[in-house]
């Protein structure tokens, strides 16, 4: 078990090192997700569909595809000098790498969302206070689920010749439904209702978090090793 | 392949096909500590094939190896490979290289990384990023690092390429080093002047097996000569 | 190895009679449903299409299911078999959702007065879908048969854990497709008739699924056959 952790801990690190050394992709998603909810803010008319409505609906965009940039940078990485069989060759479990890069690639995402968030609350007007801690914490654990999956299914994606297509192919379906939950809890949250209301959707994304966490640990070898 | 200990590391059997070809059809290899393999014979014949097998990083379609009795993919960390890249991360140090390779391998411990360094003289290089370094310098941090836990088996691709003469003659004595201290090492290489000195036995693989295998003649002029013949036959 | 090739040709023959027999089956069931079944009041000549569109729903989730189940035996057996039939079930399914995603908005126009709307189980259909055609995308994209099988597992294994979730995240939606009517508590809400022809259909699509997994099968078999004489073996 602190096999696990270290081990986890030392991918993640090494990840994260590289990407705050390099910064490029880290820019390009956030600048991204800023682009992305300017789209969105052009492209209705605001008589018709109020701030409040296209308002989390363009975060959450936002968040889906900056988690596809995060994804795909994680194992490009590895394929820098085959850095890959090195990660295979270590007497270190797969669950453990599959941990740090799932922890490696939250972190990118959290960091894109601590950019977009604030400025989907700014470009819309969101009543920030009214929705209070529920905000973070559907970021948190919608991120989770998207990155859980993501990371299982990039380190195979990665491996085809359309690796930046096949991706989002395979993680689409995935997708629906923490998007819709957190969506769905997101739109109560800044109508006012308080976060016992949308408690439903809370315990929907932690079980969603959970059961693919733990199926990436278990699957991970089986992509990984021959 | 008879060997003159006990095998460290065995393998029976090896069959691999890729594709159209069947490249290797049930090679049979053993080493023993303090035994030094080369491994030679013409380019595509699947010498490095065979070496990923024995690695544990290419699963075999048909045959066993084993490293200390066990399945090799159970004993990972007594085994250390170099292929022909170098496994290292271009925006990262030297030093933060060697530091995740021990992470990994569970051999992280103060003052280990400043040893590993000393040993494989890249302290003056230790905070330079793995981008900034000759092929020369890549070549020696990426050997420190397939070594750096000390593994009793070692197992190197071509690891002369694009070292210079001294940059060679430094891995060679490393070489007949780790050899003395019981390390089993094989060794792909096609220039057999490489390492000559560190090698006690030599053999070669073409058309799927071995054509030739037995201990090291005493020139490398002869080697060169019975290789030219085995393949000729 | 022309026992594999020979046991290909008739697994071929087996999956085309059932599939004959399932196509028959299908044509007397849309006679059936036409002429011999009473049209249901409110919906009119529209509401026939219940006798495909739900069956064919099934066909789809057997598929899917089958296929899933196939990829958890798949790692755990190593079997290449069990890939080769994971395969053949999601391609089937792709088939069978592909069925349902035309006749859903045939029906739903006529009914609903839109050709598609976000309603749960069409939704799901759809993703479904989509997950069959990514299975499928990421087998083509990679060549070599074992790591094509366990990636294939993979995807396999959590599609099948992801269906539960979109289930209850479609459900989160209005649902104006019409409630269940046979898979009710209280026994199904069907006139004998309808019933009859209703378990009719969902009959004649297993066995349409039986037929054309084999023949599916049949083909991946030759298909193997042909890869491994190319690459020079002893065939």
């Amino acid at each position: 078990m602190a096999d696990l952790v270290r081990i986890a801990f030392a991918v993640a690190a090494k990840d994260l090192r590289v990407e705050f050394r390099t910064r490029s992709t880290l820019l390009a998603a956030a600048v991204f997700a800023a682009l992305i909810l300017v789209v969105f803010n052009f492209s209705r008319d605001p008589t018709a569909v109020p701030d409040s409505v296209i308002g989390p609906t363009a975060l959450w965009v936002a968040v889906a595809f900056a988690a596809v940039v995060a994804l795909n940078r994680g194992f490009i990485l590895e394929r820098q000098n085959a850095a890959m069989d090195a990660l295979r060759l270590a007497p270190a479990p797969r669950g453990a790498l599959f941990l740090g890069k799932m922890v490696a690639n939250l972190v990118f995402v959290l960091l894109v969302e601590a950019i977009a968030a604030p400025l989907a609350v700014l470009f819309f007007d969101l009543p920030l206070t009214t929705a209070g801690w529920g905000l973070p914490l559907l970021l948190v654990l919608a991120s989770v689920g998207l990155v859980a999956v993501g990371t299982l299914l990039s380190a195979m994606a990665v491996r085809t010749r359309f690796a930046e297509l096949m991706l989002p192919v395979l993680l689409l379906p995935f997708l629906v439904p923490p998007l819709t939950a957190a969506a769905g809890a997101s739109q109560r949250l800044f109508d006012g209702r308080p976060l016992s209301e949308v408690v439903g959707w809370l315990r929907f994304l932690a079980v969603y978090d959970l059961v693919f966490v733990t199926l990436g640990l278990l699957l991970f070898s089986a992509v990984i090793d021959e | 392949m008879p060997s003159a200990e006990p095998g460290l590391l065995e393998a029976r059997r090896i069959t691999r096909r890729y594709g159209r070809t069947a490249v290797l059809g049930g090679v049979d290899l053993s080493i023993g500590a303090g035994e030094c393999l080369l491994i030679a014979g013409p380019n595509g014949t699947g010498k490095s094939t065979l070496l990923r097998i024995l690695a544990g990083l290419t699963r075999p379609d048909g045959g066993s190896v084993r490293l200390g009795g066990v399945p090799v993919v159970e004993a990972r960390g007594r085994l250390g490979y170099l292929g022909h890249e170098t496994f290292l991360y271009d925006d990262l140090t030297v030093a933060e290289n060697l530091t995740f390779a021990m992470r990994l391998q569970g051999c992280d411990v103060p003052g280990a990384l400043g040893a590993v360094l000393a040993r494989a003289e890249l302290l003056p290089h230790r905070d330079r990023l793995v981008r900034h370094l000759s092929r020369g310098l890549a070549q020696r941090a990426a050997l420190a690092r397939a070594l750096i836990h000390s593994p009793p088996v070692v197992l190197l691709d071509e690891p002369f390429t694009g070292l210079d003469a001294a940059s060679a003659a430094a891995l060679t004595s490393v070489l007949i080093e780790m050899r003395t201290a019981g390390v089993a090492i094989i060794l792909v290489g096609h220039r057999a002047e490489e390492g000559w000195d560190a090698v006690t036995r030599v053999a070669v693989l073409a058309n799927g097996g071995w054509v030739h295998e037995g201990p090291r003649p005493a020139t490398v002029p002869e080697f060169e000569e019975r290789v030219r013949e085995v393949l000729r036959g | 190895m022309n026992d594999q090739l020979a046991r290909a040709r008739a697994l071929l023959s087996l999956g085309g009679w059932i599939t004959l027999v399932a196509l028959l089956g299908a044509a007397g069931v849309v006679v059936l449903a036409l002429q011999f079944t009473p049209t249901e009041v409110s919906q009119g000549l529209a509401q026939k299409i219940f006798y495909i569109h739900p069956p064919a729903a099934w066909g789809a989730m057997l598929a899917f299911s089958l296929c899933g189940i196939a990829s958890i035996a798949f790692l755990f057996l190593g079997d290449l078999r069990l890939d080769r039939f994971a395969a053949s079930s999601a391609e089937v399914g792709l088939a069978f959702s592909a069925v349902m995603l035309t006749t859903g908005p045939i029906w739903g126009k006529p009914i609903w007065g839109t050709w598609w709307d976000w309603d749960p189980r069409l939704t799901l259909t759809l993703l479904l879908f989509f997950l069959f055609l990514g299975y499928g995308a990421l087998r083509n994209a990679v060549h070599d048969p074992r790591e094509r099988a366990r990636y294939s597992a993979v995807v396999g294994i959590m599609a099948l854990v992801l269906v539960p979730f979109i289930h209850l995240s479609v459900y989160l939606f209005r649902t104006i497709h019409p409630k269940p009517v046979v898979l009710r508590p209280d026994g199904p809400a069907l006139p004998p008739e309808m019933l009859r022809t209703f378990l009719l259909s969902v009959a004649v699509f297993t066995l349409l699924y039986v037929g054309l997994v084999i023949m599916r099968y049949a083909l991946g078999l030759a298909k193997d056959h042909a890869e491994a004489l190319a690459g020079g073996e002893d065939v």
